[in-house]
């Protein structure tokens, strides 16, 4: 038990620090409750799996620029397929795809070379693209039953489906791949890339899969894009610094190897209270957004002082 | 040339040759293991040692030669399929993942746990958790961990290198203990190291490489280490002639530089010398003794954890290049990658300093560059023919305009780690000759070098690191090869010395 | 035996194109304009001798007109990727200094709001270049994060200035569409820049040092260059750059909005591109991201032309990107 606190330390206290700020949220606001804790919920679904698969590349060592492009590609094939061949149809077809874009952007990071970052910064543009393609202004239409899939409580009051969703989705993609020699290469990949080469990793392959199950992250990113608002959004939403940001705070090193996806999904929650409780403190929408930004570039800051600090010891 | 026979060999490496670009690392190098028997690889710096055992390995593949394991013809190419072939290295360096704990490691290489704890047990490591993370275990463990990994992997041919540098005593007992059985039980083993002590306990016979050849293989017996410091070094015919020696003792003023219990991770120890201004003072150590962090400080690129250094007199601290440029301390790489723009010209490259204050951003004052540099250029005889990119020069040429920037610049005190590294004797002899002149002039110049046979030609002194300790000095009238090769191994100087 | 004089000259081919950028990307442009005037005979050459002479100045005027905003933020470009960085806040700092302007124009008059302006675009660069020179974020991440919180500053700001109206400054206006011998006024600004640009390129220890930092930073190091101070320096001097953009562009479009100058970043990433500079560092040309940002608009005439959709236009240019890049790795064997 003391080993599994010594271990989880961080997230542990990036845990307690959301209570707290949830506790402070109850202060300002007496009447926050079941619907808040909802739609706090609901607002930060896209941001969970946009992290979630930005914290599996950064873990394999790399970095996806391109996940709020995907997203947007994502919710657009979603918004546009679901009237015509019906909501699960549209759901395997937008994940697959999903999959299928991220294992692009890391079959070129390794065929040809180019370096992640560089890569996924062409790639944010193809895939924008391509949304835009798709669908020229926002339009489409989302299934019904999948807008009210992540809408209220489920089982008690204040455990919020989208919550939910969010767990489920997590444990069902990451937890078997986390416990298979997969993840244990993308750890080793991303750790130290000429061990797990001598070790026998394959390691573009690993680096392949790792790009693919962001990009499956993506869709589901997607998916919930078209469940909030009922249509698809071809520009692609604030998604990028804000995946970076919390998968830093959430204790995934920037360059690899260590973290895993619970403690960026508890910085997501982390950061969108911060915007819950502005909000409700009264402040300009704008500010807030300042606010938001300046907290997030800080938080990569403080990332890079400390690698940059340790990488030097 | 002791013949040994082979009756079974394991491991059976023949002509093996590896080029990289105009370099031939390897011309014939070759190996033979039988089954219980340890065979060392030894092999003076830049003897082509570290390619041998990347081929070996599987992490190159070699451009001629081949290598037989059992008589099939190993899987070289990569790590997995050498290792599948039954030839299990452990490298120099720590090969755990640092993020994984033991038990994943054991996990992504796909190696058993029951052996592998045994092995580690019996290797003297008792408290080993499988749950631990590499990151957090002392480096010894990790060293004993590497091969415990190595043993239960039930390899054929294991290849040991360099595994004792970071041990203390008692573990390095137990590992001779343990690898001696693994012989017995009829594995090949080949062990790389650098000290003498342990080859002459463990290694039945002994292998030796001298520029990319295979020169040699001897029955290890008393007093057979002359015999491999004799082919270490070869019977070369003197191309040099010495460029003339400074007469005057320099000990009476007060040293330029003065090194005081100077100390830095990982490497080096307590080093203490004086480096006074007309001299060049040898620097003579083995691969990996502490001579890379002491020119590092020296340079401002490193913090010393501890000791001082007296320049003039005075004491001083370096935070970044800048500030030892400044007080006229400037360093020439081991590598030249590292100090050259390579796809910009021979100017710009000797210029750079020029323009590094920020009071020089503004135009360039061309005339004064060119006056400079012009004259560094000449004094140096760069080939200029392909001036516009200073990758396309030849290695030596390179190394020129890396010495180059600091004549132009105006140079005091000259750090020079390793300058004539893979370049062509004319080069050679010519950098020699620049450094006994900028001693005439006045600079006072530190030399390390990996061929010991320049330290009489270019030093006036030199001394001797060993496990990150200056362990002898020596005049360079007394620094024959042998010497020096007996000093950098740790080995008492031979009587009629002292 | 065949294969070494070919493969030889090949190489040497690709070595002198690389050194010489600007000679194929001239050729490539003609090319590209040769194909316009096919596609739809009359736009560069009317047929009738009309006012504009043989050649429509016209066109060509509008051609330049468009292309030099877009080349002097292409120009913040090839400055950062010298070193191997990037500014992608340059989109943002124009939209913000062509802003500040417009608004505070009628509150302190023209010479006031320009220097706030410019001032503004500063303190933006000054902050990147803190994080990627000092703190050492990656600049690509940091500049993205400060033309999101620049943004939303500029929003904040909006609120605040919202009664005041806007005013662009005459001689903006002047310079953004007036003509002059049927060229552009722009070129009054633009030229001196170009020269100042490639001057600070060629001619200045400043300019070397953005050289050297990118080829090989260690080496830098080596030589004594403090390299914090080189790269905050060099954003404060891109923002400043794209500060100026957007000024220029204010007064071509001549209504201000919160997002005037954003559509110009991924094509001034593009034309630097394009323009022989590596995105690696150590290897640049702004006479390359000049006719760069010239190939760029000529392009998106013929993506007009054939009723290309606006997201083949970003697609295409996110592959242009990727393919140059791509190619120079295969070429150089470099990363």
């Amino acid at each position: 038990m003391s080993e599994l606190v010594r271990k989880n330390t961080w997230t542990l206290g990036l845990l307690a620090l959301f209570l707290v700020l949830l506790a402070f949220t109850k202060t300002i606001q007496t009447n926050f409750g079941v619907s808040g804790l909802e739609s706090l919920a609901r607002a930060a679904l896209p941001f969970a799996f946009a992290t979630a698969g930005m914290a599996v590349v950064v873990i394999v060592g790399g970095i996806d620029l391109s996940v709020a492009s995907i997203m947007a590609v994502c919710s657009v094939i979603a918004a546009v397929s679901m009237p015509v061949v019906g909501g699960v149809a549209g759901i395997l077809i937008v994940l697959t795809l999903g999959t299928v874009m991220g294992a692009i952007n890391g079959g070129v990071i390794v065929a040809t070379k180019v370096p992640d970052i560089v890569v996924t910064l062409a790639m944010l543009f193809v895939w924008e693209g391509v949304a835009l393609l798709i669908l020229e202004t926002p339009g489409g239409q989302a299934s019904d039953w999948l807008q009210a899939s992540i809408q209220g409580s489920i089982f008690i009051p204040g455990l919020p489906k989208a919550l939910l969703v969010i767990a489920i989705v997590v444990s069902v993609v990451w937890l078997p791949i986390r416990r298979s020699q997969l993840g244990l290469s993308i750890y080793a990949t991303g750790s130290h890339e000429i061990a797990a080469f001598r070790s026998g990793v394959s390691v573009g392959v690993t680096r392949i899969w790792a790009y693919s199950i962001c990009g499956l992250f993506c869709g589901f990113g997607g998916l919930s894009l078209v469940s909030l608002t009922g249509i698809g959004e071809p520009v692609p939403g604030p998604y990028l610094l804000a995946s970076v940001a919390a998968v830093v705070l959430g204790g995934v090193v920037l360059g690899g190897g260590r973290g895993g996806l619970l403690g960026p999904i508890i910085a997501v929650f982390v950061l969108r209270i911060i915007r819950t409780i502005l909000t409700l403190a009264g402040v300009d929408p704008n500010i807030t957004t300042i606010i938001e930004g300046t907290v997030m570039v800080s938080v990569v800051m403080l990332a890079a002082i400390f690698t940059y600090r340790g990488g030097r010891a | 040339m002791t013949n040994v026979q082979h009756s079974n060999p394991i491991l059976d490496a023949a002509s093996i040759a590896k080029s990289f670009g105009p370099v031939r690392a390897l011309t014939d190098a070759r190996l033979r293991v039988s089954a219980g028997e340890i065979v060392a690889l030894l092999g003076a710096n830049g003897a082509g040692k570290s390619t041998f055992v990347k081929i070996l390995t599987g992490a190159l593949s070699p451009d001629y030669g081949r290598v037989l394991i059992r008589g099939k013809p190993a899987n070289v190419g990569s790590p997995a399929k050498a290792r599948a072939s039954g030839l299990i290295p452990v490298y120099q360096e720590p090969s755990l993942i640092p993020d994984l704990s033991v038990f994943e490691n054991l996990r992504l290489s796909g190696t058993s746990v029951e052996p592998f704890l045994e092995f580690v047990t019996k290797l003297g490591i008792e408290d080993i958790r499988l749950e631990d993370e590499i990151t957090s275990l002392p480096l010894a463990t990790l060293r004993i961990l590497d091969l415990g990994r190595a043993l239960a992997s039930n390899p054929q041919v294991l290849l040991l290198d360099e595994l004792t540098a970071a041990l203390p005593t008692d573990l390095v007992e137990n590992v001779l203990k343990v690898v001696r059985e693994q012989a017995d039980a009829g594995c090949g083993v080949i062990y790389i190291s650098h000290r003498f002590s342990e080859i002459s306990l463990l290694c039945d016979r002994a292998s030796v490489l001298r520029d990319g050849q295979t020169v040699g293989e001897l029955v290890i017996k008393p007093g057979v280490e002359e015999h491999v410091v004799e082919l270490m070094l070869g019977a070369k015919i003197d191309l040099y002639q010495r460029e003339g020696l400074s007469s005057a003792l320099p000990n009476s003023s007060t040293p330029r530089l003065s090194i005081k219990s100077l100390s830095a991770e990982p490497k080096l120890e307590d080093v203490s010398f004086n480096l006074y201004s007309g001299e060049v003072l040898g620097v003579v150590a083995l691969e990996g003794q502490g001579q890379d962090e002491l020119f590092e400080i020296l340079s401002g690129f490193r913090r010393q954890t501890s000791g001082a250094i007296e320049l003039n007199g005075n004491l001083v601290s370096f935070a970044h290049p800048a500030d030892a440029i400044a007080k006229g301390l400037m360093f020439v790489p081991g590598d030249r990658a590292d100090a050259l723009l390579a796809e910009r010209s021979v100017h710009e490259n000797i210029a750079l300093p020029f323009s590094a204050a920020g009071s020089s951003w503004g135009p360039l004052k061309r005339r004064f560059e060119n006056e400079r540099v012009k004259h560094a250029i000449e004094k140096l005889q760069i080939d200029t023919r392909a001036q516009g990119e200073v990758r396309r020069l030849s290695g030596g040429n390179q190394q020129k305009v890396t010495i180059a920037r600091w004549l132009a610049k105006g140079v005091e005190t000259l750090l020079l780690l390793d300058p004539t590294r893979g370049i062509d004797v004319r080069t050679k002899r010519q950098i020699y000759r620049l450094v006994r002149e900028l001693a005439t002039q006045g600079a006072a110049v530190l030399f390390y070098t990996s061929e010991l046979g320049e330290i009489p030609l270019a030093c006036d002194r030199t001394i001797v690191i060993f496990n990150g300790r200056v362990v002898d000095i020596i005049d360079a009238k007394d620094a024959t090869e042998q010497v020096l090769m007996r000093a950098a191994y740790g080995l008492e100087r031979q009587g009629t010395e002292a | 035996m065949k294969d070494t004089p070919t493969v030889q000259a090949s190489v040497r081919l690709g070595r002198y194109l690389r050194d010489n950028p600007v000679i194929p990307l001239i050729a490539f442009l003609l090319l590209l304009i040769v194909a316009l005037e096919i596609m739809k005979p009359g736009m560069i050459m009317p047929i009738r001798v009309g006012r504009n002479g043989i050649f429509s100045t016209f066109w060509i005027g509008n051609l330049i007109k468009f292309a030099i905003p877009l080349a002097m933020l292409a120009a913040c470009q090839v400055l950062t990727m010298l070193t191997s960085g990037i500014d992608l806040s340059a989109g943002v700092v124009a939209t913000v200094a062509a802003f500040v302007c417009a608004t505070a124009s009628p509150l302190v008059g023209v010479g006031p709001s320009i220097l706030i302006a410019l001032s503004a675009g500063a303190l933006v660069g000054l902050v990147n270049g803190i994080g990627s020179g000092i703190i050492r974020v990656h600049p690509l991440i940091m500049t993205l994060g400060t033309g999101l919180i620049a943004t939303g500053c500029l929003q904040v700001y909006q609120r605040f200035v919202i009664s005041t109206g806007t005013e662009i400054p005459g001689f903006l206006l002047w310079l953004g569409t007036g003509r002059t011998l049927g060229m552009p006024n722009g070129l009054f600004l633009f030229i001196p820049f170009a020269i100042g640009i490639l001057g600070l390129m060629r001619y200045s220890g400043f300019g070397r040092l953005l050289f050297a930092l990118g080829s090989n930073e260690h080496a830098a190091r080596l030589s004594g260059v403090r390299s914090w101070q080189v790269l905050v320096a060099l954003y404060v001097l891109s923002s400043i750059i794209a500060s100026l953009a957007g000024l220029l562009y204010l007064g071509m479009i001549r209504t201000p909005s919160l997002s005037l100058a954003n559509p110009l970043l991924l094509p001034s990433v593009a034309a630097a591109v394009i323009g022989g500079t590596s995105i690696f560092g150590g290897r640049g040309s702004f006479g390359g991201a000049i006719v760069g940002a010239l190939i760029l608009r000529v392009i998106d005439t013929l993506l007009t032309l054939l009723q290309m959709p606006q997201g083949a236009r970003i697609m295409i240019f996110g592959l242009i990107i990727l393919a140059v890049t791509a190619m120079y790795v295969r070429i150089t064997g470099q990363r």
